[in-house]
């Protein structure tokens, strides 16, 4: 029953996330409407980080526990992480089209390091792959997530400073685009946010549950 | 303690030599990494050589045959042990933080021969000039330790898997992409001369990325090798 009623509630939230991000005047108006993607884009560039934590922090806790249902836990956190994560590169590239003429720019800090997730991601899921045996597949698809995550602070933190950016320097609080978070913008953009998280850990909660489920009948079975 | 230590060190070391043995028995990966290397970088000689590259053009080629022709061998040191299921004995001789050390210092060992061979035939064949072979070869030197210390927790995975030459390079580079642009980077300031103050956070980089992929490589170094 509670269910329920926050199902409906996310739905209406939702949808009026949508509606007043289309009705309310644009966030930036040199760019005009294409900014708008802002509510999208931005909240599903975040939920690529947040899945990429969760599946580093269940690769850790595989490797302690060696539960089958951590490994469930990472490996679903690394694919709906692969999701958002092809969405982010999307509509940042067409962003980038509309803002800066181009659809990808290498020396765009931003766009390396959403990159790089997305090899990391691809490279995760194809090591997975490629390894019949169960155990080792968890295992070694663990080590190579923890392996691989000191790369991703490298392309946030270090490489932003080595080259210059084209994106704002604080991608909500904003200097160069003058994305003015007053007005609607900036409640807006937070609703946006939460309500983007909110499905997130909805999906993976669901996947989650369902793969219990799955596992229970099996063993009856 | 001290016998400890030196046991540790004399084990690490027969793994070392063994490996150098076998490979100077069949020269399988040393004639593979140096026909790799010398063929991509006669391709390039040939198409590009009398251009007057600029030197940032000259660091990425360089690291783009030093890292193709990486890929085409590093991971061998496992697969090696894995197909001629020596892998078993291995692990009843040593702890696994022995074996990583022998194997890491091998591939380090193999990639330091290579860039001997190939710089010196680089230059001559480019044409480049190199007003600062100190800070060449201090960039060369800690980018081949990286690249060896992020490929051989890399192998050791790999050669657990089926189509491993083709994962090793889907796995190593974005693992490796950090080393490449500061490894670019500085060899671009060692070619340009733009001295120390031009290459410092390059070449700090480069040793710090080392030593973090080397120390993770020892922790998570375990569940690979007994996963």
């Amino acid at each position: 029953m509670v269910r329920q009623v926050l199902q409906i509630g996310l739905f209406i939230v939702t949808a009026m996330v949508i509606w007043f991000s289309f009705t309310t005047p644009a966030p930036q108006q040199q760019i005009g409407d294409a900014s708008r993607i802002f509510y999208y884009h931005i909240p599903v560039a975040w939920l690529t980080v947040v899945a990429y934590a969760v599946n580093l922090i269940f690769s850790i806790r595989y490797l302690k526990t060696r539960t089958e249902i951590d490994d469930f836990r990472a490996l679903w956190a690394a694919e709906i992480g692969t999701m958002f994560c092809v969405l982010a590169t999307i509509s940042g590239s067409l962003f980038a089209k509309v803002t800066w003429g181009v659809y990808w720019n290498w020396s765009e800090p931003r766009m390396l390091s959403i990159f790089v997730l997305l090899m990391i991601y691809g490279a995760y899921l194809a090591i997975r792959a490629a390894i019949p045996s169960l155990d080792r597949r968890a295992t070694l698809g663990a080590v190579y997530a923890i392996f691989a995550f000191p790369t991703v602070p490298f392309f946030i933190f270090i490489m932003p400073r080595m080259m210059a950016s084209l994106h704002p320097s604080d991608s909500v609080i904003d200097a160069n685009l003058k994305i003015s978070m007053g007005g609607s913008v900036l409640p807006i953009f937070l609703i946006s946010l939460a309500v983007f998280t909110v499905i997130f850990f909805w999906l993976y909660g669901l996947g989650v549950r369902l793969h219990k489920v799955q596992t229970a009948r099996r063993e009856t079975e | 303690m001290s016998s400890a230590s030196s046991a540790w060190v004399s084990k690490a070391a027969a793994v070392l030599v063994k490996d150098l043995r076998t490979e100077l028995r069949t020269r399988y990966s040393l004639n593979a990494l140096f026909m790799f290397a010398f063929t991509t970088l006669v391709v390039v000689s040939f198409s590009l050589g009398q251009l007057g590259l600029s030197s940032l053009v000259h660091a990425a080629l360089y690291w783009i045959v030093i890292f193709f022709s990486a890929m085409s061998a590093l991971a061998g040191v496992f697969i090696k042990e894995e197909d001629t299921k020596t892998a078993q004995t291995l692990r009843l001789y040593a702890r696994p933080s022995i074996i990583y050390t022998g194997k890491l210092i091998y591939n380090i060992l193999l990639l330091f021969l290579l860039c001997i061979l190939i710089t010196p035939l680089y230059v001559i064949f480019m044409h480049v000039e190199v007003p600062d072979p100190g800070l060449l070869i201090l960039v060369i030197f800690l980018g081949c330790i990286g690249l060896a210390g992020a490929t051989t927790l890399i192998g050791a995975i790999v050669a657990k898997a089926s189509a491993r030459s083709a994962l090793f390079a889907v796995l190593s580079f974005p693992v490796l992409l950090p080393l490449l642009v500061a490894a670019i980077a500085g060899t671009n300031a060692a070619l340009a001369n733009e001295g120390w103050s031009g290459a410092e956070n390059h070449v700090k980089l480069l040793a710090a990325y080392a030593v973090i992929m080397i120390t993770a490589s020892v922790v998570l170094f375990d569940f690979v090798w007994n996963g």
